[in-house]
């Protein structure tokens, strides 16, 4: 199995954000997570690449077997793991680079030897920007549009060549056109990569992803096909969200 | 009067009082420019700067001392930027967030209202009289790192402090270990402000007058310091020198040393603000 979540619970001091998850998420697939603010999902994206070992207080319990090790267990490298599992967070955070360094630096740092040249040619391919962007890679990323920032930030994952990218819901803070761009460029990534995201719009999952878990107060209610959550969900609670009774 | 105009009234007389304060601060400023320039602008010359002291007026000048504030500021940025630096990192980027940490915080923050004579008197404790560095450059350079060192701290932990969680998250996200987060993303983001703190803190250390004093600094010297284990005389004692005296030419010529003061502090501040943009050219 590629990730298998196995009875994880997560604190934040003593308050327990995350209860007792099981999930097993596919390879090559995009995975939804939905659920009303506050439910946990964003916490439980961050903790599949141990993010959270940055908040204080965060404490985890229960096992997240990736590729078949339980990436909390003992000699486990948590940077090494996030070279292979990358992040693309809410609000687009390229560095205080040129476009071309932005894509470079996580490579560089991990010791990538290949043509940098290349490398960034084939990220901004991948992530649907080189077009806007091949007569300026020397100019600051902060000259872009926000939709173009968070696109460049998914290049930037891209170019690690990671397993799996999670997405803390990377459209929030973007119009509805760049929206529809990286949600296009979501379906793109299909195949290539195994995508995680978190959203708290109900369609984008729809449009997205291949199978959608619906989280409630730190539990997971049910995880099955897009299709089948959106048409016929087994659970009353989920069945209330989608169709917009709260949350 | 309605209430309407009442809090309109209010309003005005509140951006008014700012806008005295803030002039009043730069007249006083300009007043005392206008003095010093006034009385020390005749004396502003080549020979000012390439003479050193003397007993006639007319023909003395603040080579050495000129001379001397720049070699101890080149000691005292050689010692007191690295350990500063590395000081408010480990503080704000792997010191555990705990009591010890908060004292020790505490504790730098209360040394940087420390009066500087204090300062001196640790210096001639510890450099000029412990470590048998006699009244050398080396004692007093060291000495002024002591002074600004708290200063640097607190500045470069601030500007650390103001670096987005996000551009760590970005960072972390792709697989860097903390040594490159900290040095490749961290420490460029927060170079702005770390520079302007240590502008600030040195340009104190340039003016300091009274740990020199207490360590021993010469009041008369006729030579530039040929190493740091030379003894040395510094601008600020100079020009104390000069203005102590009762005859009016010297009392002119101290004005003179406090312009020279004055244009070399200028240019370091030119110096930051330049390193500033460089480094903020993406930002």
């Amino acid at each position: 199995m590629f990730i298998e979540i196995k009875n994880l619970d997560i604190f934040y001091g003593q308050k327990k954000a995350v209860k007792n998850i099981n999930l097993k998420v596919k390879k090559g697939l995009v995975t939804a997570m939905i659920g009303p603010s506050g439910c946990g999902k964003s916490t439980l994206l961050r903790s599949l690449n141990r993010m959270n070992d940055f908040i204080p207080g965060a404490r985890v319990e229960g096992e997240v077997n990736f590729l078949g090790k339980n990436i909390y267990g003992k000699n486990i490298d948590p940077v090494e793991l996030r070279s292979k599992i990358g992040m693309v967070f809410q609000k687009p955070n390229p560095f205080p680079k040129s476009i071309y360094n932005n894509i470079i630096w996580g490579p560089k740092i991990n010791g990538y030897e290949g043509d940098f040249d290349e490398l960034v040619e084939e990220a901004l391919k991948g992530a649907a920007l080189w077009d806007e962007v091949k007569d300026r890679l020397h100019e600051s990323a902060f000259a872009l549009s926000g939709g173009q920032q968070q696109r460049l930030c998914i290049a930037r994952a891209v170019a690690m060549k990671p397993e799996v990218i999670l997405m803390d819901e990377p459209c929030s803070a973007l119009d509805p056109k760049s929206t529809l761009r990286v949600e296009k460029l979501i379906n793109d990534l299909k195949g290539k990569f195994s995508v995680i995201i978190v959203t708290h719009n109900m369609q984008q999952a729809a449009r997205v992803s291949d199978e959608t878990c619906f989280m409630y107060e730190g539990e997971l209610i049910e995880h099955d096909k897009t299709e089948t959550i959106f048409t016929k969900p087994a659970h009353k609670k989920t069945e209330d969200y989608i169709t917009g009774r709260f949350g | 009067m309605t209430l309407k105009q009442k809090r309109i009234f209010l309003d005005k007389i509140f951006s008014y009082f700012c806008r005295i304060t803030t002039y009043a601060s730069i007249l006083i400023l300009f007043l005392l420019l206008f003095h010093i320039v006034k009385a020390g602008a005749s004396w502003l010359d080549w020979q000012l700067i390439t003479s050193f002291p003397s007993r006639h007026a007319s023909k003395a000048g603040i080579k050495s001392g000129l001379f001397g504030s720049l070699y101890l500021v080149a000691v005292t940025i050689i010692f007191s930027v690295p350990i500063g630096i590395g000081t408010a990192i480990y503080l704000q980027e792997y010191a555990k967030k705990n009591k010890i940490t908060q004292l020790i915080k505490l504790n730098i923050s209360n040394l940087a209202g420390m009066p500087s004579i204090i300062y001196g008197l640790i210096g001639l404790a510890i450099f000029v009289r412990f470590l048998g560095f006699d009244r050398s450059l080396l004692a007093g350079g060291l000495t002024l790192a002591l002074l600004i060192l708290p200063v640097i701290i607190i500045a470069s932990q601030e500007a650390l402090a103001a670096v987005p969680r996000s551009l760590r998250d970005a960072a972390y996200a792709l697989g860097a270990r903390q040594w490159q987060v900290v040095i490749f993303q961290v420490l460029p983001a927060a170079l702005p402000g770390i520079m302007t703190g240590i502008i600030l803190a040195v340009s104190r250390s340039i003016g300091e007058t009274a740990p020199l004093i207490i360590i021993g600094a010469l009041s008369y010297a006729a030579f530039i310091p040929n190493g740091v284990m030379d003894s040395f005389t510094a601008l600020p004692i100079q020009i104390y020198n000069w203005a102590s005296r009762p005859q009016q030419e010297f009392q002119e010529l101290a004005a003179g040393g406090i312009l020279v003061l004055l244009i070399l502090l200028f240019v370091l501040n030119g110096i930051a603000v330049f390193i500033r943009q460089r480094y903020q050219r993406f930002s």
